[in-house]
């Protein structure tokens, strides 16, 4: 338990955690590892973890027939995956797959659901965890949308 | 088949025997009907099906030693005109050509006429029809026939045929119609049935009647009454063949353990070995895939289109927006296994999968169907 | 004898589903980059069809492909289609000049769900091309008002330089029987119109989920993220359905390219109820 406390602490999206809320956010967190080409969650599968990624790479996906699998962003080393488990319906919006041997610590995300309302100081910590990365994708993901390589005029 | 065109001599009554000489009578006796009279003959180091002349093209004395991704031809120690099982050839070769041309077009400044393909006059009579095969045709009539728009062009083939079947007096080494109930005796859809045995050294076949055309042509031939001791061979060999199946499958709910295993890391570990090189869907008496093509002189005046045999196994086969909807080789084989026996039944109410074991005898790499229905059902009971 | 009777229109007169009868192009009109409209007689009796079918067409010499039939079904006179010119075929048949001829064979497929609307409110959202084959269901229900409860069409569009018919859009608009909410991806300039996904629509449209029906038609990533959305809203997978698009060669299900898991889409689709596609809509490569 504490090699992993040591490990949830170092990660960039948890820094500066207080020892106790650090106690419980790693309750509900696990060591996991994919191998490239290994997806983590399919589009539609509930979303009840996100994951803290320690090494490697994550491809986020959504698949059309004839085109396979389109790329909309990849996140790495001392990014987070999953937003999704967050709001209702705690469903995946889309696939994410590992593009090289990724380790990560998986963090239960019903486990911290329930622990965010039961204590709700722990609770308003994660979300200004959470927003900075969230708003950050939408501007970035807005920019991305915007076509603004293509030739205009 | 035909109506009955009148029988030239009464049939004697109970089981009904000719031999190797009535045999050939028969052969001739439908080539004055007009028939093109096919059957099996030797050609490329396999029994195939094509133009016989007479008994003297049949693979006398010949058997075939099939296995996963293995066929060979070996000799008899006997000389039995059909001691063989199924070879690379399916009659679908005749009846869903591989290829057919639809129509043509002419163009005449802007006006253009276009003329359907006729169907040919010519009738076939098919020699040595296995009871996987009549089955295997029965099926292909639900899909091309039974649909609100039918195939006219296997309409006219399939009508005019006449089909001498074979009950198979030797199993093949990946032959299962026990498994899914398609043999190996020919219960219904033929005109004649053989059964052959030897009595006295001397091959004999043992007649049963499926219509009155089969009657009308027996009438022709000379024929005896089968002794009861003859009746009782015909029954044993038959009965020996359905103990000697290559393989099984369980059938029973095969259509539902698929469905819902369509994630199975086994397809995983089948597209390692698969080449999707479709020679299963080729060899496939029930497969029905076509394309269609078409072409033009140089002019554009005179155009045509053609249908060709195609196989899901090509990355062309699902082609839309720029790509295959099925580009891993696991995808393919999921469709063609899970189609076969699994969503055919949805679509025409019937397995799409007669147990002839032609894909496993055929398979360059030797993927065997009923090794992979069995790992995926012994994967739920762990 | 009906029966009969759309049998023979359907195979050309020629009791064979392959062959095809010999049309003529009247008219061509672009509407947006590469997207066509075209306007075909038949040589044979004029043909009826249903809202969501749609035709083989045939360049001779060069190929056939599926077209959706984008006319209003009551309307006499020639058959409209729409097509984009992505393929040889495609761009060969936008290529013609008024007068070609063409080989003609359909109407074929399962069309939108018209009879089972009656009564109901009914939310069309379509993406991109997906308008074309919702055209004629637009025509139909426009026409016979009184049938049905709100009517609402939400399109959604990468530009508005794409969106498709737009001037019958903005003719419709002008109704007051009618919602009609039009989103692009992005813009430039002068639009003043929604900008974002067509399921941001959704929640702001007016209609009664308990008693609604939903036609979805469009790109297959966004036709499951509307039935998601629809299904947020409160309508169940009994009242959505869609129109499903994949590889067709024959159109009458002997040739086996459009098979998607158990059904065929060209004789069992192109429309479908959702609850039939459950599981084939979010499984890859199926």
């Amino acid at each position: 338990m504490e090699g992993l406390e040591r490990i949830v602490r170092e990660h960039p999206f948890f820094a500066g955690l207080g020892d106790d809320f650090l106690a419980l956010v790693s309750g509900c967190a696990k060591n996991v590892r994919f191998e490239a080409g290994e997806y983590l969650f399919h589009e539609g599968e509930p979303a009840d973890q996100f994951y803290l990624l320690r090494q490697g790479r994550v491809a986020l996906e959504l698949t059309a027939p004839g085109r396979g699998a389109l790329t909309f962003q990849t996140l790495s080393t001392g990014e987070i995956v999953g937003v999704s488990w967050l709001i209702p319906p705690y469903r995946w919006g889309y696939d994410a797959k590992a593009l090289e041997l990724t380790r990560a610590i998986s963090m239960d995300g019903a486990c911290l659901r329930r622990k965010c309302e039961a204590d709700h100081d722990l609770g308003y910590d994660l979300m200004k965890r959470f927003m900075p990365v969230v708003i950050q994708r939408l501007h970035a993901t807005q920019l991305q949308m915007l076509d603004v390589y293509g030739s205009h005029g | 088949m035909s109506e009955a065109e009148g029988s030239a001599g009464s049939v004697a009554t109970g089981p009904v025997a000719i031999t190797a000489a009535g045999l050939q009578l028969l052969i001739e006796a439908l080539q004055r009907r007009g028939y093109r009279v096919l059957g099996p003959m030797l050609r490329d180091q396999a029994i195939v099906y094509d133009d016989i002349a007479g008994i003297a093209d049949l693979p006398r004395g010949w058997t075939d030693e099939q296995e996963a991704g293995h066929y060979r031809l070996r000799r008899r120690d006997d000389d039995a005109f059909f001691g063989y099982a199924v070879g690379p050839h399916s009659w679908k070769r005749f009846l869903h050509p591989p290829v057919q041309r639809l129509w043509r077009a002419e163009r005449d400044g802007e006006t253009v006429r276009v003329t359907p393909e006729p169907n040919p006059a010519e009738r076939f009579a098919f020699i040595g029809v296995r009871a996987c095969e009549l089955h295997a045709m029965a099926i292909q009539d639900r899909v091309l026939l039974g649909a609100s728009h039918a195939d006219p062009h296997y309409r006219a083939r399939r009508d005019g045929a006449f089909l001498v079947a074979v009950n198979c007096g030797t199993a093949g080494g990946t032959c299962f119609c026990v498994s899914m109930g398609s043999g190996p005796e020919a219960a219904a859809g033929f005109d004649l049935a053989l059964t052959e045995i030897r009595t006295e050294g001397a091959p004999l076949f043992l007649v049963a009647i499926g219509t009155a055309a089969g009657q009308g042509v027996l009438a022709e031939l000379p024929h005896r009454t089968a002794t009861p001791a003859e009746a009782a061979e015909a029954r044993s060999v038959i009965a020996k063949t359905a103990a000697n199946m290559g393989r099984t499958l369980d059938a029973e709910d095969v259509r539902d353990l698929l469905m819902r295993n369509l994630q199975h890391p086994r397809w995983d570990e089948v597209a390692e070995r698969c080449l999707t090189c479709g020679n299963c869907t080729m060899v496939c008496p029930t497969c029905f895939c076509t394309s269609v093509e078409d072409s033009s002189d140089l002019a554009g005046i005179e155009t045509s289109r053609s249908r060709r045999w195609d196989s899901c196994f090509t990355m062309d086969f699902s082609y839309i927006h720029g790509g295959s909807v099925r580009p891993s080789a696991k995808a393919r084989y999921r469709q063609w296994m899970t189609h076969k026996l699994a969503t055919w039944v949805d679509q025409f109410g019937t397995s799409g999968c007669v147990g002839c074991g032609r894909c496993i005898t055929w398979c360059p790499v030797g993927i065997d169907i009923t090794e992979e229905a069995h790992a995926i059902r012994e994967s739920e009971t762990r | 004898m009906a029966a009969m009777a759309e049998q023979a229109i359907a195979t050309g007169g020629f009791g064979d589903p392959m062959v095809p009868r010999v049309a003529r192009l009247r008219r061509r009109r672009r509407d947006i980059a590469q997207v066509w409209t075209l306007d075909i007689e038949s040589e044979a009796a004029a043909v009826e069809f249903a809202p969501g079918q749609f035709n083989m067409l045939t360049v001779f010499g060069v190929g056939e492909v599926a077209v959706s039939i984008s006319g209003d079904p009551a309307a006499p006179g020639p058959l409209i289609h729409t097509i984009r010119a992505v393929g040889p075929v495609s761009t060969a048949l936008t290529a013609l000049r008024p007068g070609a001829p063409i080989g003609l064979r359909g109407p074929f497929g399962a069309g939108w769900p018209m009879a089972e609307a009656i009564g109901r409110d009914v939310v069309i959202v379509a993406g991109g091309l997906g308008l074309a084959p919702l055209r004629p269901a637009l025509y139909r229900l426009l026409a016979e008002r009184r049938r049905y409860g709100r009517i609402v069409l939400l399109y959604g569009t990468r530009r508005p330089e794409e969106i498709l018919f737009r001037a019958e859009i903005e003719a419709w608009r002008r109704r007051l029987d009618f919602d009609i909410e039009v989103t692009v991806d992005h813009a430039v300039g002068d639009w003043r119109g929604h900008v974002g996904v067509v399921t941001a629509l959704i929640p702001r449209a007016s209609f009664d989920p308990q008693h609604a029906i939903a036609l979805v038609c469009g790109p297959e990533i966004m036709m499951r993220f509307t039935v998601a959305a629809l299904r947020d809203a409160g309508l169940g997978d009994e009242s959505i359905y869609l129109s499903m698009e994949r590889n067709m060669k024959c159109a009458v299900g002997l040739c086996g390219h459009c098979q998607l898991g158990p059904v065929f889409v060209c004789r069992d689709g192109p429309v479908f109820r959702s609850d039939r596609l459950r599981g084939l809509l979010s499984m890859r490569e199926i």
